[in-house]
């Protein structure tokens, strides 16, 4: 009988080297993909509104034709990111617990209130105030269903006189403000997330939530590149430039300290070189070497930054064609490297023991309920909700009106 | 019809709207008490959590790793087949140094064979190259600052009055956050219910006045428990408390556990 049984666990174990918790001994690390996709997708909310703020708050005015495009990116990912959360829930039913009885202490439940104070106070007020003269305008000239779609988002207030357009205005100028801390509590919370788990030495860390805020912002602006360059490129439009180049500026600036501030992380893990160091430097060497060195230093953090970093000191000698290649594959390279960041964020955590002395292997699978097909329907919805809303909100048949600079009232 | 919305009346709105949110929330909040205390803790009634305290001790030189504790506790809580378990044995095989190296001892090997349940198979090593081997017993750490507690997202974990930290399963909604968060892997998530579970020390015992079901069956009496409360003269705990210093696991996480070894090396995680 002992033989047996004893044979029975090491016929289990191949995935196992060294000693692991038996609680540890699963076949699927207990979060796994759709969890690697969760923050991925907030990130990229996060950043997205970020860059969208550079236009209204900072006044960056380059930008100005990829504010819309930057909000409902940041909309069509908001709205997809609590998706994987959900799906990976052993009763999703009970979700509704975390807004209706939250545990105060826990960053979790919190998180639910981040994310809807996010999404209704902030992004779809901010949106509307933007698009509201435009809906009034867009449903007298159009009809059918999207005609009432229009009619019905104007919300009743159909008010364009001059007074109501500068409250607008207004109104958005103050979102906007209120928007970038929230953006930054929004993701910087999901950090805190995993940087709050003191009993993993992979996660608990006080530059989570930063190191998570600075990807996002790199992340976000990476994909209004992207989504910027394939829009006009579906379109056959001419791209604007000066906006591409000023995206690609603040590209590499945030991506440079993104970059010191991961790498200060790692040092300091190196240098402070504490309990569970070794287990952690044979993560970096094996388990998570595909994806850390090569997936995340390489491919999402150094080739972006020497392409961008050359960008910027021989901007006017390179020509425009080729510049635009760059900074789209610069943006492309950022957008995989930062989801093999959250891989190894959150994979990483789960691939040693807490017991410090074992380490474990993980296939993926890919149907159920960890697989990454689901992962990957979840990652593709939010670009079939931003198609749906750039059909509807930044049609090319309806112009949008003239826009004043927000702050030029309050400056 | 152009609707007018003035400043008074749009606050009133508001305001209103949050007043009907913050009550929804207060009494859903007032019966997820009620509920942890009377539902989910199979305690009987008349049960009075605040006149106990319980404490769980561990003389680890009595255990010889013969794994009824686990077996007793997988049956009595039903707890599923495979790697699951609320209560497991650990064996320590601690090399002598190798000829020549400047080592104080070998690389520890560990091992804990499907939770150690039907006992171990014979030592990797030749019984002359091992300095040290033991059995140790690991379960819920019942921490005073348990950081499983501290991030449920619903609260569905808590600590009762008398130091049981507990799961209510109706109410737990499978995140596998306390899971994460647990620094002694003594959680899971049952594949049956989608919950997280871990050791309650037989919560359903203990409030009856027996003692949990490892203790009960351990043969060398190498767990003993108590209520700190109601400690009488000859009371196993209180002899156990004056005899031994005790350690507890991972004591720089702050954590505070409240089950108390005596007997304990420095590789023990």
């Amino acid at each position: 009988m002992i033989t047996e049984v004893t044979n029975i666990v090491v016929e289990v174990l191949p995935q196992f080297e060294g000693y692991v918790f038996p609680n540890e001994a699963i076949a699927q690390p207990l979060w796994s993909t759709l969890i690697v996709v969760y923050p991925y997708i907030t990130g990229l909310v996060a950043g997205a509104f970020i860059m969208a703020s550079l236009v209204r708050v900072f006044n960056v005015k380059a930008l100005e034709p990829v504010y819309r495009l930057s909000m409902l990116t940041a909309l069509a990912f908001l709205l997809c990111a609590t998706l994987p959360l959900l799906c990976h829930l052993g009763h999703p039913e009970r979700c509704y617990e975390i807004m209706m009885t939250p545990h105060m202490t826990s960053p979790m439940a919190i998180f639910g209130f981040v994310y809807a104070w996010y999404l209704m106070a902030v992004l779809l007020l901010e949106l509307w105030f933007d698009f509201r003269q435009d809906f009034v305008k867009w449903s007298k000239v159009t009809s059918g269903f999207r005609g009432i779609i229009y009619r019905a988002l104007t919300l009743g207030v159909t008010d364009v006189s001059e007074q109501s357009v500068r409250l607008d205005m207004k109104m958005e100028w103050i979102l906007s403000i209120v928007g970038i801390p929230s953006a930054f509590l929004l993701h910087g919370y999901v950090g805190f997330i995993f940087g709050s788990i003191k009993a993993n030495p992979w996660w608990g860390n006080v530059l989570m939530p930063i190191m998570f805020i600075l990807s996002a912002i790199v992340s976000g602006i990476a994909l209004c590149v992207f989504n910027y360059i394939v829009l006009t490129w579906i379109r056959r439009k001419t791209v604007d430039m000066r906006c591409l180049d000023t995206m690609a500026m603040f590209l590499f600036y945030a991506l440079v300290v993104d970059a010191v501030i991961e790498g200060l992380d790692v040092f300091h893990r190196g240098y402070a070189a504490e309990e569970g160091f070794a287990v952690l430097q044979t993560m970096i060497r094996e388990k998570l070497f595909y994806t850390l060195n090569i997936g995340q230093v390489g491919i999402g953090t150094l080739l972006p930054l020497l392409m961008l970093g050359s960008l910027q000191l021989l901007r006017r000698r390179v020509p425009e064609a080729i510049r635009r290649t760059m900074i789209f594959c610069s943006g492309a390279m950022i957008l995989l490297g930062v989801l093999a960041m959250r891989w190894n964020v959150v994979m990483g955590g789960q691939f040693f023991s807490k017991s410090l002395r074992g380490v474990m292997s993980y296939k993926m699978e890919f149907a159920g309920q960890e697989g990454w097909l689901i992962s990957a329907v979840i990652l593709c919805l939010p670009f079939i909700i931003l198609t749906v809303l750039v059909k509807l909100f930044l049609s090319e048949q309806l112009q949008p009106s003239e826009h004043e600079p927000q702050n030029k009232s309050t400056t | 019809m152009k609707t007018q919305f003035s400043r008074r009346s749009s606050l009133l709105r508001l305001g209103g709207a949050i007043a009907g949110l913050l009550t929804i929330s207060a009494v859903r909040t007032a019966k997820a008490v009620v509920q942890k205390v009377f539902v989910s803790t199979s305690a009987p009634k008349g049960y009075d959590p605040t006149k106990h305290k319980w404490l769980m001790c561990i003389d680890d030189n009595k255990c010889i790793g013969c794994g009824l504790c686990v077996e007793a506790c997988k049956r009595e809580n039903g707890v599923p087949e495979g790697p699951y378990f609320r209560t497991w044995i650990e064996r320590y095989i601690i090399p002598k140094p190798k000829p020549g190296s400047d080592r104080t001892r070998g690389e520890a090997l560990v091992d804990s064979p499907n939770g150690g349940m039907h006992g171990f198979p014979e030592p990797p090593l030749p019984k002359d190259q091992i300095e040290h081997a033991f059995f140790v017993p690991k379960l819920c750490n019942l921490c005073e600052n348990p950081p499983c507690v501290q991030v449920c997202p619903v609260g569905a974990t808590f600590r009762a009055p008398d130091g049981a930290v507990l799961i209510d399963p109706k109410y737990c909604i499978g995140c596998g956050f306390c899971i994460q968060a647990c620094p002694y892997g003594s959680r899971f998530l049952n594949p049956v219910t989608k919950t997280a579970e871990k050791c309650t020390l037989c919560y359903h015992r203990i409030t009856r006045g027996l003692k949990p079901a490892c203790v009960e069956i351990c043969p060398a009496e190498a767990r003993i428990f108590g209520d700190l409360n109601n400690l009488h003269a000859d009371d196993p705990l209180q002899k156990f408390y004056e005899k031994n210093r005790v350690q507890v696991l991972k004591p720089y996480l702050g954590t505070e556990p409240r089950v108390l070894y005596a007997g304990l090396d420095k590789e023990v995680r």
